[in-house]
C-alpha cells in the first residue's frame, strides 16, 4: 500500500463499500446456513469476527517470518488455532449457540472471509491497520448476517430474535427459512448494497479494468493483466 | 420510370408479416380458459370468481408498477399478465385467503417475470412459480380443499381430500392399480365433469378440453406438447397399475394434469420451438409427473415437472436445433474430402 489510508477508512470500508458478504460475496455458505434465526446469526457473526480479528493481528505480526511459498498452510494453522479456542469457549459458556451453529462453528476455519482478509490485507499491512481491517470486516459480516436473518426470521417464522412479532392470524411464509428464501433474500440484499455503494461513487462508465471489480482488494493479480496495464497508461 | 419506382419499394426484411399479435394470442388463451372458469364457479361457488378477480387485478397492477419502477415501457396492454393471473387462480383451492393470492401474484409477476426482463424473458412459467412459492409457504392453506357444491349447504364447508390424495393414501407397494378400489373416489363421469375436490381450474376436464380444442382450431398451440405429456403419464400409469384401465383414467383426470398440459406446459416462452424439442420436453414432463405421483411424498407433481423441464428448455433447444438444408456435419465433410 503506497498511500497511507486513515484508520477510519480501513474500518468503514468493511461495512458497505467492501462488505465481505454482500460486496465481495465471500463466506456465502455460513451466511445462507445460519441466517434462519437472528440468534444463530449473532452467534456466527461474533464468533467469526473474533477469529478474524485475532488471526489478522497474528498473521500481520508474523508476515515477515512466514515464507511466501507456504503462507496458506501457515495462515490455516493460525486460523484453526483461534477457531479451536472460540469453539471451546462457546461450548463451555454458550452451549445453546454451539448446538444451533453445529458444524458451521468449526467450519469457520475454512471461511473464505478470514482467509481472504489474511491473504489480501493482513499479509501485507502492519498490525494496527490489520486489526482495524478485521474489526471493520467483522462488523460488516455481523451486520449483513443480522439484516438477512432479521428479514428471514420475521417473514419465515413470524418472530424477531425468538420473540413472536406477527399475530397468530397471519401464518408466516415458511419458504423464507428454507433454502430458496435464503437465496432470494441474499440476492435482494446484494442488489441493495450495490445500489448504496455506487451512489456517490464513480459513475460506471469510468470504471475500467481492475477498478471495476469488487474483488480488486482481494485479488492477487491486480495490475498484472492487460486490462490493468491499459488503465495505468 | 416513376411507375416502376412506385412498385419497387426497397426496404429491410422482414417482408412478410403475420397478423398475429401478442395481445391477440393472449386473448385466445383467455377465451379458452373461460369454460373452465364458469364450470369452476358452478362447482365451487362465488369465491372462485373473487379469487380469479383478485389474482388478475393484482397481476396487472404489479406488472404496471414493476414496469414503472424499472423505467421500462408499459406492457399491460399485451394481456399476458391477465393470463398469468387467471392461471395462478386456477392453481389455487377455493378456500385460499385473498391476501395470499396477492402474494402469489407478486411472486409470479415481479419476481419470476419482471426481474428477468418481462414477457418473453422469463425462464419458468410465472403462474407456476407463484403456486410453488405459496405451496412451500402455506402448505396447510393450499391443501385445504372443500367438497364440490359445498357452498349450497348452510353448514360450514367440510374439507375433503382430492382424488389423487385419496389414491396416494391407499397405494400399496405390490399393486398400485388396486388403489382405485381402496379409495372412495367420485365416479369417472363426475371426474370428467369436475364434481370433485381440487384446485379451481383443474377440476372440470370437459371444460378444459373445450378450451384445448379452441386453442387447436385457432392454431395458438400445437397438439404435440399436451398429447405427449398426457400420453406419457397414461403409459406409465398403465404399467404401474398393472394394466388397470380405470386406474389410468383416474390418474389422467385427477390433479392438474390436463390444466398443466394444455395451458401451462405450452407457454411459448418456456417451451421448445422445434417439434422434436417439444416431444422431448413433454416426455420429460410426463415422466417426472408420474414419478412424483407414484414415489414422491406429494400427491401431485405436475407443477414441479413443468418447472423442472422449463429450466431444461435451453439445453433441449441446443440439441434439437434443426440442420439447415444442404449442410453436412463437420466430421462427414472431412471424410468426404
Amino acid at each position: 500500500m503506497a498511500e497511507k489510508k486513515s484508520l477510519y477508512q480501513e474500518f468503514s470500508k468493511g461495512i458497505i463499500k467492501e462488505n465481505p458478504v454482500l460486496r465481495l460475496v465471500l463466506g456465502t455458505c455460513p451466511t445462507l446456513a445460519v441466517t434462519t434465526s437472528m440468534e444463530s446469526a449473532v452467534g456466527m457473526g461474533l464468533a467469526a469476527s473474533a477469529v478474524l480479528i485475532c488471526s489478522n493481528i497474528v498473521i500481520s505480526a508474523l508476515r515477515k517470518i512466514i515464507p511466501q511459498k507456504v503462507r496458506i498452510p501457515a495462515y490455516i494453522v493460525i486460523i484453526a488455532g483461534f477457531v479451536t479456542i472460540v469453539q471451546m469457549l462457546v461450548r463451555a459458556f454458550l452451549p445453546q449457540i454451539d448446538e444451533m451453529l453445529g458444524v458451521y462453528l468449526p467450519l469457520i476455519v475454512v471461511n473464505c472471509i478470514i482467509l481472504g482478509r489474511a491473504e489480501a490485507f493482513a499479509g501485507k499491512n502492519p498490525v494496527l491497520l490489520s486489526a482495524v481491517d478485521g474489526i471493520g470486516m467483522g462488523v460488516g459480516f455481523t451486520c449483513a448476517l443480522l439484516l438477512m436473518s432479521g428479514i428471514r426470521e420475521l417473514l419465515g417464522s413470524g418472530s424477531l430474535y425468538g420473540f413472536t412479532v406477527l399475530p397468530e392470524s397471519i401464518p408466516p411464509m415458511t419458504i423464507f427459512i428454507l433454502a430458496p428464501g435464503g437465496f432470494f433474500v441474499f440476492g435482494m440484499l446484494i442488489a441493495l448494497t450495490n445500489k448504496l455503494a455506487e451512489r456517490g461513487g464513480k459513475p460506471k462508465a469510468e470504471l475500467k479494468g481492475c477498478s471495476a471489480c469488487p474483488m480488486a482488494a482481494t485479488c492477487s493479480l491486480v495490475g498484472s493483466n492487460d486490462a490493468c496495464k491499459e488503465e495505468t497508461k | 420510370m416513376s411507375e416502376i419506382k412506385e412498385k419497387l419499394v426497397v426496404s429491410a426484411s422482414p417482408h412478410f408479416r403475420s397478423k398475429d399479435t401478442t395481445a391477440g394470442i393472449m386473448r385466445d388463451v383467455i377465451i379458452a380458459m373461460v369454460p373452465a372458469l364458469i364450470a369452476s364457479a358452478v362447482i365451487f361457488g362465488y369465491r372462485t370468481l373473487i379469487i380469479t378477480a383478485v389474482s388478475v387485478i393484482s397481476c396487472v397492477v404489479f406488472e404496471f408498477l414493476a414496469r414503472k419502477v424499472m423505467k421500462r415501457n408499459n406492457t399491460v396492454g399485451d394481456l399476458s399478465a391477465v393470463v398469468t393471473g387467471m392461471l395462478l387462480a386456477f392453481n389455487l383451492p377455493s378456500t385460499m385467503p385473498y391476501w395470499m393470492v396477492v402474494i402469489g401474484a407478486f411472486t409470479a409477476i415481479v419476481i419470476a417475470k419482471q426481474f428477468f426482463g418481462g414477457i418473453g424473458q422469463n425462464f419458468v412459467n410465472p403462474a407456476l412459480i407463484g403456486r410453488i412459492v405459496l405451496m412451500s409457504s402455506f402448505p396447510s392453506q393450499i391443501g385445504n380443499f372443500i367438497a364440490p357444491f359445498a357452498y349450497r349447504d348452510t353448514v360450514d364447508a367440510v374439507t375433503t381430500a382430492t382424488p389423487l390424495a385419496q389414491m396416494a393414501s391407499v397405494y400399496s407397494q405390490d399393486n398400485i392399480g388396486a388403489a382405485v378400489d381402496g379409495a372412495e373416489l367420485p365416479s369417472l363421469i363426475n371426474m370428467f365433469l369436475g364434481v370433485r375436490a381440487g384446485c379451481l381450474g383443474e377440476v372440470c376436464i370437459a371444460a378444459l378440453l373445450i378450451g384445448f380444442v379452441y386453442l387447436l382450431i385457432r392454431k395458438v398451440i400445437s397438439p404435440a406438447i399436451p398429447l405427449t405429456f398426457m400420453g406419457t403419464v397414461a403409459v406409465i400409469m398403465l404399467i404401474a397399475g398393472k394394466g388397470s384401465l380405470t386406474f389410468t383414467a383416474y390418474q389422467l383426470m385427477s390433479g392438474g394434469l390436463v390444466l398443466g398440459a394444455v395451458f401451462m406446459a405450452t407457454d411459448y416462452t418456456t417451451s421448445p420451438i422445434s417439434l422434436k424439442g417439444k416431444i422431448i420436453y413433454a416426455l420429460g414432463c410426463g415422466i417426472i409427473t408420474s414419478l412424483i405421483r407414484i414415489f414422491g411424498s406429494l400427491p401431485e407433481g405436475v407443477s414441479f415437472s413443468i418447472i423442472i423441464m422449463n429450466i431444461l428448455v435451453p439445453h433441449i433447444e441446443h440439441f434439437t436445433t434443426p440442420k439447415p438444408f444442404g449442410t453436412v456435419k463437420e466430421k462427414k465433410r472431412e471424410a468426404v474430402e
